[in-house]
């Protein structure tokens, strides 16, 4: 192995965001020797942007609310391709997880009785016989991901959590048996690299929104996970499958949180009308957010879009009052005032549908383990793999995910990651050691970067990519110009083998990182594409203008992308429930 | 526009310099500090900075904008530039590892030492612990922090003591557990603070009032947390 040293775990977590936070703690706390790997100070993740809360029917704003109406929602706005198992899980044990993040110090906003306060959010009901609005979102303010962030970072200094701040994870190493023992991970600050050993990987690098050109979310979400894993040769699932948020600022592409329209704010058009009362009569802005988000491209299309280009719609807040705005929505106050220069006191915030989050993934169980395919087309877990949070597709989400569902998904499968881990490790998990080739092949990629002498960019292929999959990829799909982003993207493929790394020099070198973090947008995005191709009808979060319908009889599954061929097959949704009776498929309104 | 800009690779550089760069900024946009360090590193790779949210919300790219504290992402040029001319440096008084990165450990340090989680003796309820909302209120103004550093390094009394005096952001933090209800440590949080250095090196400065990107208060913090310890000790 050379001079590579190595760092030896029984676990590793990589992410330092709720996901793998959450897992962490788990982990430390069962007396797992555990490392948390994370590119950025743990605070400094994602999950501190969520602002709107987290879901779960914890009974507070109504008595008699109920986890299986939650459930019904979820499968619903997943439109009906979430796994059953696995949301009754996520929605039944999800009270214990939030009372758990209270305790653990949270500052959730309160009602008068004392308890979590709860607002209400898109998509959401008093179960399959009663459309009433719930209320099942709980919130801190408007800053919900970073109460909630903190708190899991303070849980695991108290836990005793030890941490690899500021550590890149490159590549996954596996053994000759096809095992992941651990990752190749270089030390930002000096610049070091390291073979972190493992006998347990988890992947919570979060989501990959950077792969489109507008997108709500941060800098660092560029799909590491995803793409270590798709290189390591294992699948993604329903990769097609990414919301598009309706209310990012428009030209800034910052979120202003669903739960603006939860207190009661709502979209107009050019003519000052509340359009969705066209499209979703009963639950009209807080319809599901696929559907809005539809509704609002509609709007512009048509040509009632506002501003000089008639590019955007606009969201109307200041009849709520300075009050509440004040009390509820400080944070959306302190966006819209510094990134659309629009004070909603006093005038509506400029909105657009933009890229928000992955709904596909790592395919995993409930417990977290990864899953890959055998020839034959049967699951097969992959040894020492484990992926949670919004890198992992377990699926909670389907074709649509639901506010605040995932910050839920966070630390519900977050824990049951680190349980399964515990578990597995007791019951006397060993692997065969990674051979010097198998560290080398990990290492290849990396060394070829080190080694380049002339080439491109990282930047200018990063720009291409980010606008083929914004134009091509977007809210609404077709098959002839998404061959022609395919194309396109082949191109791109070519451009990425002869990027060079002018910069060689080892401590805190950012421009080697962006590098390698523009090879996993690319796979992401490759993966996405043909998924986005494969699927030959519109559900969920997928809409086509070429197959405007929804297919139960040739689609009610999972898409299935095969990093080594580049191809889709399809994998059974699951319908079997433990404790209730399935929700079969229903026509989807609101 | 004229932006100056700190550099250093220990690598390559025996002394820290300012470099001196032409930047076009386009017309009719106002673009935030955050853009321009983009538009830089386009150009030259190796200027180096943390960033993350770029909304404001996450605390990696404290600077030294024009003299002042603040996070790059947020701060629009119209507010910062002076004469055409941009002047970035990494916070003041922690170590630099490389141009606008400083080393944070001191930082984390102070925070870790106020024991920054909830404590409760009490076995937890089957549900959460109630709180009213009046009490909860209490902590609007200290939850927010996102721990840039932008305070603590804009302290003088930071950069004497930096291993001794926790700092308006670890104090901010002290406070936020302080004034928790369900916390049930107070009289071991505030022995734990009750020494010449801890809380009482703040000389009500209030740079840390006027940098924080959050608008948060520490000093008034500060001023609970004093009282308190007097209230203790009588
Ligand atoms: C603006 C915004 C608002 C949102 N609001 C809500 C909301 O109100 N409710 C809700 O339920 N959901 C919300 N979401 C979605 C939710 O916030 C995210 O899906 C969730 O936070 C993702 O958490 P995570 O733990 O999976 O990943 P992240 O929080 O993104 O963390 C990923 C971690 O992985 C690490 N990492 C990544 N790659 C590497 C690597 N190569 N090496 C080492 N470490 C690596 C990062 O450092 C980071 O610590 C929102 C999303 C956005 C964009
Ligand atoms: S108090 Fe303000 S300036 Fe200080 S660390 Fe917290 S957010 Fe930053």
């Amino acid at each position: 192995m050379g001079s590579l040293r190595t760092l030896n775990y029984d676990a590793i977590v990589i992410g330092g965001g709720g996901a793998g936070m959450r897992a962490a703690l788990q982990l430390t706390e069962s007396g797992v020797k555990t490392a948390c790997i994370t590119k950025v100070f743990p605070t400094r993740s994602h999950t501190v942007s969520a602002q709107g809360g987290i879901t779960c029917a914890i009974a507070s704003a109504d008595p008699n609310d109920d986890w299986r109406w939650h459930m019904y929602d979820t499968v619903k706005g997943s439109d009906y391709i979430g796994d059953q198992d696995a949301i009754e899980y996520m929605c039944s044990v999800g009270p214990q997880a939030v009372f758990e993040l209270d305790h653990m110090g949270l500052p959730f906003s309160r009602t008068e009785e004392g308890r979590i306060y709860q607002r209400p959010f898109g998509g959401q009901s008093k179960g399959p016989d009663d459309p009433t609005q719930a209320a099942r979102t709980c919130a801190a303010a408007d800053r919900t991901g970073h109460a909630l962030l903190h708190a899991l970072y303070q849980g695991n200094m108290k836990g005793g959590t030890t941490f690899l701040n500021e550590w890149y994870a490159v590549d996954l190493v596996k053994n000759q048996k096809g095992s992941v023992v651990g990752v190749i991970a270089i030390c930002i600050e000096t610049g070091e690299t390291v073979y972190v050993k493992a006998k347990a990987t988890v992947m919570a690098t979060g989501g990959a929104g950077r792969i489109y050109q507008s997108t709500t979310n941060a800098l660092i979400n560029t799909g590491d996970g995803m793409g270590m894993a798709l290189r390591a040769g294992f699948p993604g699932q329903d990769m097609e499958m990414w919301q598009f948020h309706p209310t990012g600022i428009y030209g800034a592409g910052t979120l202003v949180t669903e739960g603006c329209r939860g207190e009661g704010g709502y979209l107009i058009n050019s003519e000052g009308e509340r359009f969705m009362e066209r499209y979703a009569p009963n639950s009209k802005d807080l319809a599901g957010r696929d559907v809005v988000a539809r509704s609002m491209v509609l709007e512009i299309l048509e040509g009632r879009g506002c501003g000089p280009d008639k590019d955007h719609v606009m969201l109307k807040l200041d009849h709520l009052g300075e009050e509440t705005l004040n009390a509820k929505l400080p944070g959306i106050l302190e966006l819209s005032r510094t990134f659309a220069h629009a004070d909603p006191v006093k005038v509506p915030i400029p909105v657009v549908p933009t890229c928000h989050y992955m709904m596909g993934g790592i395919p995993t169980n409930v417990g977290g383990e990864a899953i890959t395919r055998t020839a034959d087309g049967q699951d097969q877990i992959v040894e020492g793999l484990y992926a949670c949070g919004e890198a992992a597709c377990v699926s909670v989400h389907g074709a649509n995910r639901l506010g605040g569902n995932s910050l839920l998904d966070l630390v519900v499968f977050g824990r049951a990651a680190g349980l399964q881990i515990e578990k597995t490790i007791r019951d006397g998990l060993t692997h065969d050691d990674a051979s010097d080739s198998d560290i080398e092949t990990a290492l290849g990629r990396l060394n070829r970067l080190n080694s380049s002498t002339s080439g491109e960019k990282s930047v200018e292929v990063k720009d291409e990519l980010q606008k083929t999959m914004q134009l091509y990829f977007g809210v609404f799909r077709e098959g002839e110009s998404m061959q022609k982003g395919l194309k396109m993207l082949d191109e791109i493929g070519e451009r990425l083998k002869n990027i060079h790394l002018e910069d060689k020099s080892l401590a805190f070198n950012t421009a080697r990182i962006e590098a390698l973090e523009l090879d996993n947008l690319y796979e992401t995005a490759v993966a996405t594409a043909v998924s986005a191709e494969g699927r030959r009808e519109s559900r969920g979060a997928h809409a086509r203008n070429d197959f405007t319908e929804r297919d139960d009889e040739n689609w009610l599954k999972h898409s299935i992308y095969d990093p080594t061929t580049k191809e889709l097959s399809k994998r059974d949704v699951n319908f079997s429930p433990k404790t209730v009776e399935a929700f079969p498929p229903k026509v989807r309104s609101y | 526009m004229l932006v100056s800009i700190y550099r250093y690779n220990s690598e390559k550089d025996n002394v820290p310099y300012m470099e001196d760069v032409n930047v076009d900024i386009p017309e009719g946009k106002d673009l935030m500090v955050l853009d321009v360090l983009h538009l830089l590193k386009a150009e030259d790779s190796s200027v180096t900075y943390r960033r993350s949210c770029r909304e404001g919300v996450c605390g990696s790219d404290g600077l030294n904008m024009n003299g002042k504290n603040g996070l790059a992402c947020i701060t629009p040029l119209s507010e910062v530039v002076k004469k055409d001319k941009l002047v970035l440096r990494p916070l003041p008084g922690l170590p630099v590892i490389r141009d606008l990165v400083v080393d944070m450990s001191m930082f984390y340090k102070q925070y870790e030492k106020i024991k920054p989680f909830l404590v409760n003796d009490t076995p937890p309820p089957a549900i959460e612990r109630l709180q009213s909302p009046e009490e909860r209120e209490k902590l609007d103004g200290l939850y927010e922090c996102i721990l840039c550093a932008c305070c603590s390094t804009a302290c003088p009394s930071f950069w004497w003591n930096p291993d001794k005096f926790i700092g308006p952001s670890g104090l901010l933090q002290a406070y936020r557990f302080l004034a928790d209800s369900r916390d049930t440590s107070t009289a071991e949080r505030l022995a734990d603070l009750d020494d010449p250095f801890s809380v009482f090196r703040c000389r009500g400065i209030m740079n840390c009032v006027s940098v924080c990107p959050k608008g948060l208060n520490p000093t008034k913090a500060i001023g609970h947390i004093r009282g308190m310890l007097m209230q203790r000790s009588t």
